[in-house]
């Protein structure tokens, strides 16, 4: 089984940092993987996103198709990818930024303010990986949020206090799955 | 006291230039100055390629044929390689200060350990005497009929070019023209190989040489005019030695 | 165990673990992460790193450290791959082992840095002067970048040929599950033939040209060059079948697009097409075994690829023999997408579409 995960957003939102957490942990539980970036014209500020496939088998095309779960960091990201999103999904929607969120016939919307619940955290820039923990809550048996607290920990080798980016992941995971 | 001069070893074949021609006394200098500093047997020659391709049949040490241009930069790939051994360019002038200037120039900005050998004689001599970067304003060649002009720009001075770097251990300009002068230049040679030996770095032998093939000239008048005219736009001397 | 790499970075440390101790190269996208990678990692194990000014003086350093008996390296793309070619055919003259990378990119001219396979007549036809040929390994994942690489050096000293590793933008910039292979022990004196300085088997020193002057007669050196490239040719093909044993139509895909054409066989599949992919992973020699197996027993062959006219296309109506029909999909600027290759199949074997 394979299972596709795109991360996107505005460009600086850490939409691929959230995805290679992701892909990281993938690996070391010696799953295949892949992360393919796609960017905007600009470094920050334009669109950018990834697509993160995570499988017991090897992953045929590094490039979204049919989405098992999407991230939207913002409304546009939500505009281009829901509909590759495959019945039975999910959608991270940020409800911080997308004022609009709109049933998705056979998807599952989860409304999350990834970036309210980072700032009141106090690290608002730690919103991609409250979006991170949403996904993980969608990753069904793929990969588990213990394996991916791990993964973070094992990604980010010059954070050396953890504990803060692990709780926002956490309540991103307790958004979706309470 | 007679002297008996004999061949030295390091010269395996008779060489095959031209009557006159300069190349076959550079090659005989480097065999002297390579046996003289017991460096023979581990001497590398990176190869340049025009009528420094016919080294190939006569210098008797390791060479590596390069491509048009690029044997300072197959040298540093060698001498990076092989640090313990002693690694020189045989260029021409077409070769080094045309086609090769860029491979030149920065591998004495990069002050590569390594000895460059630029024989000097302003044409093109195996592709048949075309002006090369250093044929002297007014010379005749077959792509200068009338003489080189202005509009096909002027001498190019290797040496200088080359000063600009602090770091270069050695620059020298020598002349074939006359025995003086013949052991002159086999003293630069000495010299600098004397500061890769001594991991110094960079250094550059530019070398005035005769082609009385394509210069139209009998060997006499081809000495003659690089005294007279030659070494008016390339002077000779030592233009950097860094301590030893 | 595996660990996330990019690409680009995975190919460069199994270059360290294959011995690779001499990197010369110039910036360009999409491989520039090999350069950086390098530019430090190499001082780690003691080897040489030289940012060159140009394509032409890095793969004259190769040639140089190459001669010496050093496992050598350079890698660029697109435009700068075009320069190396003029070293690629001294290197395969004087038959000197080396390893180019090609992370290639779209495009002709400048062409543009995206992902893209337009080099691959460049790569796979002796794109330098003379008429050489040279093994062209094609990866398709983060893990074959490494792999490749790897096998590259041994095929290289093997038959003392440069060897071309034709990776893409996509493979390079992406990350994926990697295991490294084991570090190896590299030795620059192994062989006789490396220039060391003159010795007593040598006593006029190592000629090292243009194989054609010193060691072969006038008329034996054809023959020679023939031996050496038609032996290449039968050892070193190399090609995965992915669900080819009962296909009744064939893709036939290298690299990224490979990947997409995978995924497209699964499609397929799931409606009842029998489809199957051929994915040559060395690119030259062609996998021509492969196609014999297959010729005149499939429907077709349908060569994907991502460049504007189709250039591995023409490797296989070579190795079709005529006997089975070939169509192109050249998805140009776009990867291709797996539906739309589905679409295509379908289109063919409605009769709907002509061969190439």
């Amino acid at each position: 089984m394979t299972m596709e995960f795109v991360f996107a957003g505005f460009g600086g939102q850490g939409v691929l940092t959230a995805g290679m957490v992701l892909a990281y942990a993938g690996a070391e539980k010696d799953l295949d993987v892949t992360w393919i970036p796609s960017y905007g014209a600009e470094m920050r500020g334009g669109t950018a996103n990834c697509t993160v496939k995570l499988s017991q088998e090897e992953v045929a095309s590094p490039f979204p198709k049919r989405l098992d779960v999407l991230v939207a960091m913002n409304e546009p990201s939500l505009v281009k990818f829901a509909p590759s999103v495959k019945p039975g999904g999910h959608i991270v929607a940020n409800s911080s930024v997308i004022r609009n969120i709109p049933e998705v016939p056979g998807v599952e919307v989860h409304a999350v303010a990834v970036n309210d619940i980072a700032a009141a955290a106090g690290n608002p820039r730690s919103a991609n990986l409250c979006a991170l923990g949403a996904a993980v809550a969608c990753a069904g048996g793929m990969i588990t949020l213990e394996e991916v607290e791990n993964g973070m920990r094992g990604y980010f080798t010059k954070i050396k206090d953890h504990s803060g980016n692990l709780e926002i992941m956490r309540s991103g995971y307790r958004a979706v799955k309470p | 006291m007679a002297m008996i001069k004999t061949v030295p070893k390091t010269i395996y074949h008779a060489n095959s230039f031209c009557p006159g021609c300069g190349h076959g006394i550079v090659i005989r200098l480097i065999a002297e100055v390579l046996e003289e500093l017991g460096h023979a047997d581990d001497a590398i020659c990176a190869l340049a390629v025009g009528c420094s391709c016919l080294v190939n049949r006569s210098l008797a040490v390791d060479r590596l044929q390069c491509a048009h241009g690029r044997a300072a930069a197959c040298a540093a790939g060698i001498k990076r390689t092989r640090p313990g051994n002693t690694v020189f360019t045989y260029q021409g002038d077409g070769d080094a200060l045309s086609i090769g200037f860029s491979e030149t120039v920065y591998a004495a900005m990069r002050n590569e350990n390594i000895t460059a050998i630029i024989v000097n004689n302003g044409v093109y001599g195996m592709t048949g005497g075309q002006a090369s970067p250093a044929t002297l304003i007014g010379q005749k060649t077959v792509t200068t009929v009338n003489g080189r002009g202005q509009d096909s720009g002027v001498p190019i001075d290797i040496i200088k070019q080359l000063s600009q770097f602090d770091s270069v251990a050695y620059l020298a300009r020598g002349s074939l023209q006359d025995a003086a002068n013949i052991l002159k230049t086999k003293q630069y040679l000495k010299k600098a190989f004397e500061a890769q030996l001594a991991c110094r770095g960079y250094s550059c032998v530019e070398i005035l040489s005769p082609c009385p093939t394509n210069w139209h000239l009998q060997p006499v008048e081809a000495m003659k005019r690089i005294a007279d005219e030659v070494t008016a736009v390339y002077p000779i001397g030592v233009f950097k030695e860094g301590k030893s | 165990m595996k660990k996330l790499m990019k690409g680009n970075v995975a190919l460069a440390e199994a270059a360290i673990r294959a011995g690779c101790r001499m990197f010369a190269g110039y910036p360009i996208t999409p491989q520039s992460e090999i350069l950086e990678y390098l530019s430090s990692r190499m001082a780690e194990v003691g080897g040489q790193f030289v940012q060159t000014e140009s394509e032409l003086a890095g793969i004259s350093m190769v040639m140089g450290a190459a001669a010496c008996g050093q496992r050598a390296m350079t890698s660029s793309s697109g435009p700068g791959f075009t320069l190396k070619q003029e070293g690629i055919s001294y290197l395969s003259s004087a038959e000197l082992p080396a390893v180019i990378v090609d992370v290639m990119r779209y495009g002709i001219g400048l062409g543009d840095i995206i992902l893209g396979q337009a080099d691959y007549f460049q790569a796979t036809r002796g794109g330098g002067h003379g008429g050489y040929c040279l093994p062209v390994l094609a990866p398709s994942s983060v893990q074959e970048n490494a792999d490749l690489v790897y096998r590259a050096f041994d095929v290289a000293e093997k038959y003392r040929t440069p060897v071309i590793v034709l990776s893409d933008a996509a493979i390079g910039q992406m990350c994926g599950a990697v295991e490294l292979p084991p570090f190896r022990d590299h030795d620059i004196d192994q062989f006789d033939w490396t220039l060391k300085g003159r010795d007593e088997a040598h006593p006029n020193g190592r000629t090292m040209t243009d194989r054609m002057y010193y060691d072969f007669g006038y008329l034996e050196y054809d023959e020679h060059i023939r031996d050496r490239y038609n032996e290449m040719k039968e050892k070193e093909q190399a090609w995965e079948e992915w669900e080819a044993e009962d296909a009744e139509f064939l893709l036939v895909s290298y690299g990224i697009s490979s990947r997409v054409c995978k995924e497209a066989v699964k499609l397929a599949r799931a409606e009842g097409i029998r489809l199957g992919l051929i994915r040559p992973i060395a690119v030259w020699p062609f996998p021509q075994k492969a196609f014999d197996r297959f010729n005149g027993t499939v429907k077709g062959y349908l060569a994907v690829e991502m460049n504007a006219m189709g250039q591995m296309v023409e490797d296989v109506v070579l190795a079709a023999r005529g006997k089975t029909p070939v169509y192109s999909m050249a998805t140009g600027r776009v990867i291709a997408d797996s539906e739309d290759v589905v679409r295509v199949v379908k289109d063919i074997l409605a009769g709907k579409k002509e061969v190439f």
